[in-house]
Parts: structure tokens; C-alpha cells; sequence
């Protein structure tokens, strides 16, 4: 049956688990050969074959002492952004070649106490900036679905992986929609929750009010149980959420009240913002969207058109702020204490600059321009400042919108995966692709990416579900609703 | 303020910013040590380092430490402020920026008093912020390069910024030694400023009088009251020689070099002025409830303001005594003592501010280092009171205390015969024996000489081995030769 | 308001960049490519609105979370200077600084 086991997913595989019906080791090895086998995809960055099956044996271990859980043993992989003390962390940098940290990311560590074991480290654009993962220094990722094509990024390894299902569940972290557009471009379903519900303590930060850590996955279950493990307040994130454990599987399967097994969604008022339906909307992703849509209506749910007008400013607000915060964190990357060093330089001065400049690439060195400006002398306020209160605005327009609706929907991309290398001359052209991500990512709101059809060339469509803050069971509910109703999840690119 | 003294027809006018390291067990925002002098980099935690994915945490010790400096000067202490990233690169700062308070700092207001000699002087503060300090670079040869321990970086701040109120060097060192005096007092500061717990930057600018203020240069780290001092005085002469050359000041950051005595600009930060501010996203604002500062306010201890006016309510004392004897919480607490227990409040100040000072003073001790307990000083003046012992005797007593020659007051006059004579009988005899026996200067005396009279009072003084009570003895002559 | 050449320069030496001519000119062309973009929203009206530092802001206020004053990091020099590119005597090396 070993054949099989790559086509479970992560609820499926922990039930295999515990009824001893599989390994931990086994599950390990199985996996460890389709990521072995599948290279050439370039999703894995690092990967520890001895250590990962260490932890699969422990997992067994614990199983036979009689603990359970519903991640024992399942194996998963990391975003290269999240440091692990056990593998490499590079960050898709140069910079950070061959960096080896002190210390596990609260996220790694709290999916290891869940009993998860660590596969590999999946590439990614360099410190999560991009949306093709293109901009890795170790090279693209290519899209399971046509490798001539992005998987989306900047979280593209997990995303490929998880499609090609080298992994049954992998870690992303969102900041301007790095896991839903990936997710929706590879045709997997993937969750940034509510900013403050995952910690960024070993998240290699891009932008600290944006950045969020969520589970990239087959379905919605297999989310809810891996955002159930590595959630939950951490005192070493100051901006992390202080609330109490949250079981998201069970908010999930929680019947609506006064909704019965036809009509799951009864009652459910889904939002429509016109301004996420423009003209120049790709026919193929508008026709999958408004089919969801039309599914999730049979399901009980009503659709109620709603407005959110800053919708397009949210592209010079988002790429104002980011940027910003990012030309500050990056800083720290200086060639003094680790990462890399210049071989040849005459001075202080000199040692940083050539450092910097050999271990960042084009589009990180863009976008700390961007920020070191907009942050430079009598420039703040017209630019930083005045992205921060457009910022209120846009946070303010989707409490309005939350009066008339409980969740919010419409495309996460304007169009299915481009080809490799379309969008390299005009790297600013790519920033406008971000524009339905980008406004929930400022506002600090949970999205989910959900496989919807298929459209151009036959590429996945992801039709993104938006919530009010901490509303993650309110969004699972609806998106497992749907796919208990559809199979667009359960499609595999061929020769995966 | 004092009236301006000019320099060479120059008003010098002077605002200090003084960092004065927070007297927490760990820093700012990790959990790692702030102990003094640990091997390099062993208290330099992950956060400290700056290593990817670490992110800061606010130490609630430090906040409580500002809040305190903040009651005890009178300032107010924001209800909500906001920390803010300071962007420059330099080794020694492991982010590539410094987390401080920006445009809302924690403290803001308040004022300093102090004494110059008798005169009071007042300082105004714009404000005290958070913030966190760097590490450490070492210059002693590397072959040629420079290593950098970050024990230090991360230790918490609080930045103490005046108003430019100061119009003399002099009283610039006062006014940072009342600040530095008020710290410890607090509890907030160890003080320490060799190791650099307490360091003075100096902004200094000189101006005809009645001009608008000069252009300002700005004198980094200066680690001892003398050296400010002489900082800011060599610094005032050279602005002055170029204003007199025709030259006009830059604004700079400048160095003090103990060594030669000189300032002089450094050469690096040379984009200092771009440090691109922006509120720190790692860190919401700092809220600081009312219930709060009330606590800190009942915990306070007794101000040196609130306890030399009490000295002077309950003891009677003048305003300068009062000040002196408040001049630290333990000077405070031992006058205090001394006081009580002899009842004599005055001649108490009187020796702590002679005698006890002096000797202090000369060994560069603070009362801590008293060899003379409170109880032993009391005892002594005691003495002095009830005429046991003439102020003479009792500087010999308190010699002896002070060496550890001797340790019980009364015992010290017992051995060395310090008692005066207060038999009056006794010294009547001796008395009438003087005159008997001087009969040349009793007539010079009737004859009106008043000389003589002294030497008859020496005489009997020297017949008692200086035991009598030279009033007493006066009184006594006076008497039988008006008979 | 279109970015000189001079600004890119000044803008690199702060960020601690060094492009090569090419880079310049390219960034250049897309630094005002991006602004031309940014500039619908200096039309927009922001009058008493309160800037939003960090999302949860918008929800509800958000006080910063403080640690009790405990020491709770041992010595991890080693592990910690595992990737330095140049250490000894346990201090980080560095060219020559000049004050």
C-alpha cells in the first residue's frame, strides 16, 4: 500500500498512524524519496535524511508509550524562512549561506512538540519577497502543474511540494499573500491567520506589522490541524496575540447553528467587493470564482455585494510599508556577526557595502531602496506616514463591509501561474499582480486560499476567502463545507 | 538661572544629555545579564546579537526605573509612549538600528535643583526616554582590526535631556552631580562611572550676550565630572579663538581627550544625520496605567528636596546645612541618627559638614566608610554639650575614634585626662594661689592693663593642665580682683 | 517628483549598497517607475485619521506586553558565534574603526 501513502493527506495519514496501520519511519522514508525523486522541481533547499528518520523513530516511540495526537508522526516540511537548529537557514539569501541558528522558530518548535517530522527546508523568494519565487538566489521553483511555469511565491517551495505532494503539509509565512497566491497558483489550500495567532519569533523577518505564519496543505482539515499545533501566544513575540489555545479543527467542524448537512452554510452572508472583480479581471479566474461562488450559494450561503474602494491603493500603501520595515530589519545583515562577508575590502565602510551588496539580489536591493527612502529626511510623512493612516482606512473599510457580511470572497490573483522569467523586466509591473492579498495583509485579517477549477492552460484557480479577526473556524467551516462538496482539492498534476 | 559669567565677552550656554544605565538584572529587551565585566559576549543572548528570526521584549524593570526618575523630578509620565527604530550602521550595534523613544518619550518635563556653593540653581529637563545602549568596541590591536563585544548592548537607558540652561562649566559638573546624586538616591543608577553606568554628552555653544544661541558642538561620553568640566571649558575657548578668527562653528560631534585635554571631531557617523526613525513594528506603545504610577509613587523613598525642608522644619537647620546633609540617602540617614541621639541638631550639621567631611574628603570616602559610627559622633557632642569636654578635647576624642585608637567616647576622655575641672572649689584654690603668686600682673591689671589679665588666666589655665573651663576660670579672676 | 541620479547614489550609501553603474541607471528607471504609482495616494485625504503602526490597533488598543526584570539567557557564546565570519578571544573582528 506504500504506493499510496503519498495520496493521504495530513488527517488522513495521522488516522493511518493510529490505527498502526503505517509508521512514523515509514511515512519518513516514503516521503523522503519523493522529495529525493522529485529535485528537479528545485522546491528543497536542505534536507537531513538521518536526522528526519531520528525524529520519525522518536515519534514511533512516543506512539508506543501510548500518546496520540493527531500529528505524531506526519511528516511535513519547513519554509526556509523559519530558522531550525537541526538544518540550514538561508532564507532564499546568499546572504545567509550555509547559517546555521542556535535555535528552533516557536512554529518549528510547537509542530515538533506536536510530533510532526521535519523533512526539509523548501525554498523560497529571497526574505519572502516576491510572488514567482524567482527571486531565490538558489534558483526557481518550477509549478507542478506545468514546470514551465511559478509556482507563485514567495512561499513557492512549500507550495510546489505540497501540489506534487513530495509533503502532505508544509509551513508558510504570508506578508502580502506569499501563501495564498502560491496556494492558488499550485492548486493546495493554504491559511494566513489573524496577525498575532502565530509568532515571528524564528521567522527571518520581512515586515514585522505584516509578516504572518500559516500551514500550507492538501484541504482545509489538514490546515485546521496544523494551525491548531503551531498557533497560540508565545511571550517571546511582543505583538503576539494573548489568547487561549485554539482547536481549529473543531471550530471547523462545528455545525452552523440552524444549518443542517444540505445546506452546511445556512446562513452564511458571503461579501462581494466589487472592486475585487475589475474588468481586467482574467476571464478564466473570474469563471472559477463565480462557480465556487455559485457552490457555496447551493451550500446555503448568500452572496451580498459590498465595496472595498481602496482596494487598488492598497498596492503603493503596501509597497510603502514593507519595504520600509524591511530596508530596517535587513540591516542587521552587516557581514560582522554572521552571514556573508566580502573576501576583499579596504575599510569598514567598504567591508559593508560589498558585503551587502554581494549577498542581497536585485529585487531585496530594490525594495531596501524603496524603504531607506521613503524613510529618509523630510520624506516620512509623505510616504510612510501617510501609508500608515491609508492603512486605518483600509483596516476601517473592512469593518464596514463586516456589517453586512461574515466572510468576504473573491479571486486571490488577478490570473493563473505565469510562465518562468515572464515578469523580469519590469520587476515594479509585478507588484500590481498582489492587488487582492495585498488589502486583508494590511489590515492584519485571516485569508485562505481555496482550489476552485482550473482555468488558462489548465492551471489552478484559487478562490480566496477573507474573515474578520481571529473568524479562522468561521473561514475553515466554510472552505471544508466546500470542499466536502467538490474535489478541485483532491486533483493531482499529472506524473505526481 | 545665575547671572552669566562671561568669558572673554562670551555667554556659553550648555544642555546636557546624560545616559544613565538602568540598574536592572537583565536587559532591556532579552533576558540576558547585565553583570559588569563578563568574559566577550557571554551575556550577548541571541536577541542581543540580533540573530535572524529574534525579536525584542520589553524589560517591565526598566519602565518602572523611569517612571520613579520621573516622579522624583516632577515631570509627566506619559500615559502612552512610543519606542521608535534609530537606523545607523556601526559594529557595535548588532540590528544595524537602536530601539529608543522618538517623538513620544516616557518622561517628559521636569526639573533639577541644586546648590553652586550657596546659590540655588534649577535645570530644566525636556525629557528622559528609554532606550537601549550598544556594545563595546576594542581598540587594542587585533593585528589591525577592531573586536566587538556586545555584552553591554541591549542594557537599558534612561536618556536625561535638559534645556540649554547652564551658563558655566562649573555649573554643569553641579548640575550632573545632583542628577547623578538623585539616581542612586533612587535606586535606579548604581552610578558607577568608570564603568560607564553614568556618561555625559555636552552641548556647548557660546553667543554675545542678548544674541541668538550659537551654533552648537556636541562633546560624546564624558565619564567623570572633571573631565566634563574640562571638556566643556577648553571646548568654550575654542569656539571663542574661531569666532575671533572669523571663522563661524559647524555643528559636529566631538571627542574629549583626557589625555591632551583637547576635543576634537570624529571622523565617523558621517551620515548621522539620516537616522530614518520609525515607530519599532516589533513593539506597540508603551501604556503606562495611572494605577501604576501610583504604586511607583508609594514605594518612593523620601526625596532629598522633601527631606532637607523636613530638616529644616523639625531641626531647625539653615537651607545650605540642610542640603548638605542631604546630599546622599545615607549622608541623610546618618545625620539623622546623630542628631537624635545627642539632641543637638546644629552642632551635629556643624560636624559633619567640619570635621567628618574634612576627613572624608581628604581620603575620598563617602560616610558609608565612616570609621566614626552615628552613635560615637552623638556621644562626642553629648560631651561638648554638657562642658565634659572642650571643643579642643573633642577633636582630640574624635581622633582617636577616627584612627580606631579608641572606641568608647567616654572611655577616650577617661585615658587621656580630657575631663575639664568643675570643682569649683578646687579652682578656687589654684586660683587664689595664681594671684598669690603673680602679684606683678595683678597690679599691671589694677593699673588698667588688660594684657595681664590674660596672662593670669593663662597662668591658672596652665595650673590646671588646661582641665578648667576657661569661662569659668575668667569668671572666677574677674570676681576676686573686682573684690 | 521624479528621482535623480544623485538621490539613488545617496539613497545607497545609507542603505549601505554598492550598485554598479548598470544597477543605478536600472534602479533609476524603476524607483520613479514605482513612484508614479505611489503618487494617487498623496491625493487622498488622511485628516485625522490615526495611522495603524499595528494591525491588531484597529480591533482594539494595543498595549505593549512587558517581561518581569529576570536574568533567563545562560552563556551560549559558542553556538551563538557557530557562524561568524571572524572571531577570537570570543569577539567579533571587524576592520579598524575610527572615531
Amino acid at each position: 500500500m506504500s504506493a499510496a501513502l503519498h495520496e493521504r493527506g495530513v488527517a488522513e495519514l495521522g488516522a493511518a498512524l493510529a490505527a498502526r496501520e503505517v509508521s512514523g519511519v515509514e511515512l519518513a522514508t516514503h516521503f523522503l524519496a519523493r522529495l529525493e525523486a522529485h529535485r528537479g522541481l528545485g522546491a528543497v533547499l536542505a534536507s537531513d535524511p538521518e536526522a528526519a528518520l531520528a525524529q520519525a523513530r522518536a515519534a514511533d516511540a512516543r506512539r508506543a508509550r501510548g500518546e496520540t495526537g493527531a500529528l505524531l508522526g506526519v511528516p511535513i516540511a519547513h519554509k526556509d524562512i523559519f530558522v531550525t537548529e537541526g538544518l540550514p537557514t538561508s532564507a532564499g539569501s546568499r546572504m545567509l549561506e550555509g547559517y546555521r541558528s542556535p535555535f528552533d522558530a516557536t512554529v518549528v518548535q510547537r509542530l515538533a512538540e506536536a510530533g510532526t517530522v521535519t523533512l526539509a527546508k523548501l525554498n523560497c523568494d529571497e526574505f519572502a519577497m516576491g510572488s514567482s519565487n524567482e527571486n531565490s538566489a538558489w534558483g526557481a521553483v518550477r509549478n507542478p502543474w506545468d514546470t514551465s511555469r511559478v509556482p507563485g511565491g514567495s512561499s513557492g517551495g512549500s507550495a510546489a511540494a505540497v501540489a506534487a505532494r513530495l509533503v502532505p503539509a508544509a509551513t508558510g509565512t504570508d506578508t502580502g499573500g506569499s501563501i495564498r497566491q502560491p496556494a492558488s497558483f499550485s492548486g493546495i489550500t493554504g491559511i494566513k491567520p489573524t496577525y498575532g495567532t502565530c509568532s515571528r519569533y524564528g521567522m527571518v523577518a520581512f515586515a514585522s506589522s505584516l509578516d504572518q505564519a500559516g500551514p500550507m496543505a492538501r484541504s482545509a482539515a489538514d490546515c485546521a490541524l496544523l494551525l491548531s499545533a503551531m498557533s497560540g501566544f508565545d511571550p517571546r513575540d511582543a505583538t503576539s496575540a494573548e489568547r487561549p489555545a485554539q482547536d481549529f479543527h473543531a471550530q471547523m467542524l462545528a455545525p452552523r447553528p440552524g444549518a443542517g448537512a444540505v445546506r452546511p452554510l445556512e446562513g452564511l452572508r458571503i461579501g462581494l467587493p466589487s472592486e475585487f472583480f475589475p474588468a481586467a479581471l482574467a476571464a478564466d479566474v473570474d469563471g472559477a470564482v463565480r462557480a465556487a461562488l455559485a457552490e457555496l450559494e447551493k451550500l446555503g450561503a448568500t452572496l451580498v455585494d459590498v465595496s472595498l474602494p481602496r482596494t487598488e491603493l492598497s498596492i503603493p500603501v503596501y509597497y510603502i510599508i514593507a519595504p520600509a520595515e524591511a530596508s530596517s530589519n535587513l540591516s542587521r545583515f552587516d557581514g560582522v556577526r554572521y552571514g556573508h562577508r566580502a573576501a576583499q575590502y579596504k575599510d569598514l565602510l567598504d567591508m559593508y557595502k560589498k558585503s551587502r551588496s554581494e549577498g542581497f539580489g536585485p529585487e531585496v536591493k530594490r525594495r531596501i531602496m524603496i524603504g531607506t527612502y521613503v524613510l529618509s529626511h523630510g520624506y516620512y510623512d509623505a510616504y510612510y506616514l501617510q501609508a500608515q493612516k491609508l492603512r486605518r482606512m483600509i483596516a476601517d473599510d473592512f469593518q464596514r463591509c463586516f456589517t453586512q457580511c461574515d466572510l468576504i470572497a473573491g479571486p486571490v490573483a488577478p490570473s493563473v501561474a505565469w510562465k518562468l522569467g515572464a515578469q523580469e523586466n519590469d520587476p515594479v509591473a509585478a507588484y500590481l499582480a498582489d492587488i487582492f492579498t495585498l488589502p486583508a495583509s494590511l489590515a492584519g485579517l485571516p485569508g485562505m486560499s481555496v482550489p476552485a477549477g482550473f482555468g488558462e492552460a489548465g492551471m489552478p484557480v484559487g478562490l480566496q476567502l477573507i474573515g474578520n479577526y481571529f473568524q479562522e473556524g468561521t473561514l475553515l467551516h466554510a472552505a471544508h463545507a466546500f470542499q466536502q462538496a467538490t474535489d478541485w482539492h483532491r486533483r493531482v498534476p499529472a506524473g505526481y | 538661572m545665575s547671572q552669566p559669567t562671561l568669558i572673554r565677552g562670551y555667554e556659553v550656554v550648555i544642555g546636557l544629555e546624560t545616559h544613565a544605565q538602568l540598574s536592572t538584572q537583565s536587559k532591556a529587551f532579552s533576558g540576558a545579564s547585565t553583570r559588569f565585566g563578563a568574559a566577550p559576549n557571554t551575556q550577548a543572548c541571541a536577541v542581543d546579537l540580533a540573530l535572524p528570526g529574534t525579536l525584542p521584549v520589553l524589560n517591565r524593570g526598566a519602565v518602572e526605573r523611569a517612571i520613579r526618575f520621573g516622579l522624583a523630578v516632577g515631570a509627566t509620565v506619559a500615559p502612552l509612549s512610543i519606542f521608535a527604530r534609530k537606523n545607523y550602521f556601526y559594529p557595535d550595534l548588532p540590528k544595524g538600528y537602536q530601539i529608543s523613544q522618538y517623538e513620544t518619550p516616557v518622561v517628559q518635563g521636569g526639573e533639577v535643583e541644586f546648590y553652586v556653593g550657596e546659590a540655588r540653581h534649577v535645570v530644566h529637563l525636556t525629557r528622559a526616554h528609554l532606550e537601549e545602549d550598544a556594545g563595546k568596541s576594542l581598540h587594542e590591536d587585533y593585528h589591525g582590526l577592531t573586536g566587538i563585544d556586545l555584552n553591554r548592548a541591549g542594557t537599558p537607558l534612561l536618556e536625561i535631556v535638559t534645556e540649554p540652561d547652564m551658563r558655566s562649566s562649573a555649573e554643569a559638573a553641579a548640575y550632573a552631580k545632583a542628577l547623578h546624586a538623585l539616581v542612586v538616591w533612587l535606586d535606579i543608577c548604581d552610578g558607577n562611572m568608570q564603568e560607564g553606568s553614568f556618561r555625559c554628552d555636552a552641548n556647548v555653544s557660546v553667543r554675545r550676550p542678548g544674541a541668538p544661541f550659537g551654533t552648537r558642538r556636541e562633546i560624546k561620553n564624558l565619564n567623570s565630572f572633571k573631565f566634563l568640566q574640562q571638556a566643556i571649558d577648553f571646548e568654550v575657548q575654542w569656539q571663542i579663538d574661531l569666532i575671533e578668527d572669523g571663522g563661524s562653528v559647524q555643528q559636529a560631534t566631538v571627542l574629549f581627550d583626557p589625555a591632551s585635554g583637547e576635543t576634537r571631531a570624529m571622523r565617523t557617523k558621517e551620515d548621522a544625520h539620516d537616522y530614518r526613525y520609525f515607530p519599532d513594528p516589533d513593539l506597540p506603545p508603551l501604556v503606562i496605567a495611572p494605577e501604576w504610577v501610583e504604586r511607583v509613587k508609594g514605594q518612593m523613598p523620601e526625596l532629598p528636596r522633601a527631606m532637607g525642608e523636613r530638616f529644616q522644619r523639625e531641626y531647625g537647620l539653615p537651607a545650605y546645612d540642610a542640603t548638605m546633609m542631604t546630599q546622599s540617602k545615607a549622608f541623610g540617614a546618618f545625620y539623622e541618627a546623630t542628631a537624635r541621639a545627642c539632641g543637638q541638631p546644629k552642632l551635629a550639621a556643624n560636624w559633619l559638614m567640619g570635621e567628618v567631611s574634612r576627613r572624608l574628603n581628604a581620603e575620598d570616602q563617602s560616610i558609608e566608610a565612616s570609621p566614626v559610627s552615628a552613635a560615637q559622633l552623638a556621644a562626642l557632642i553629648g560631651r561638648i554639650a554638657d562642658g565634659t569636654i572642650s571643643n579642643n578635647g573633642a577633636r582630640q576624642v574624635f581622633d582617636a575614634l577616627w584612627s580606631g585608637a579608641g572606641h568608647e567616647v567616654d572611655a577616650v576622655i577617661e585615658a587621656r585626662g580630657l575631663k575639664q575641672m568643675s570643682d569649683s572649689g578646687e579652682l578656687e584654690r589654684i586660683v587664689d594661689d595664681v594671684l598669690a603668686a603673680n602679684a606683678k600682673s595683678v597690679e599691671e591689671f589694677r593699673a588698667g592693663k588688660e594684657k595681664a589679665f590674660n596672662a593670669l588666666v593663662g597662668q591658672a589655665m596652665k595650673a590646671t593642665k588646661g582641665k578648667a573651663n576657661p569661662a569659668q576660670v575668667n569668671e572666677l579672676l574677674r570676681k576676686k580682683l573686682g573684690g | 517628483m521624479a528621482l535623480t541620479p544623485q538621490d539613488v547614489s545617496r539613497i545607497a550609501h545609507l542603505a549601505r549598497l554598492e550598485l554598479t553603474p548598470a544597477e543605478q541607471a536600472a534602479l533609476l528607471a524603476q524607483l520613479n517607475g514605482f513612484f508614479s504609482i505611489v503618487e494617487q495616494m498623496s491625493a487622498v485625504d488622511t485628516g485625522g485619521v490615526e495611522p495603524l503602526y499595528t494591525p491588531l490597533s484597529a480591533l482594539q488598543q494595543v498595549a505593549l506586553r512587558l517581561r518581569e526584570d529576570a536574568v533567563t539567557e545562560a552563556d551560549r557564546r559558542e553556538a551563538n558565534q557557530r557562524s561568524a565570519p571572524a572571531v577570537e578571544d570570543g569577539l567579533f573582528l571587524v576592520p579598524k574603526v575610527i572615531e
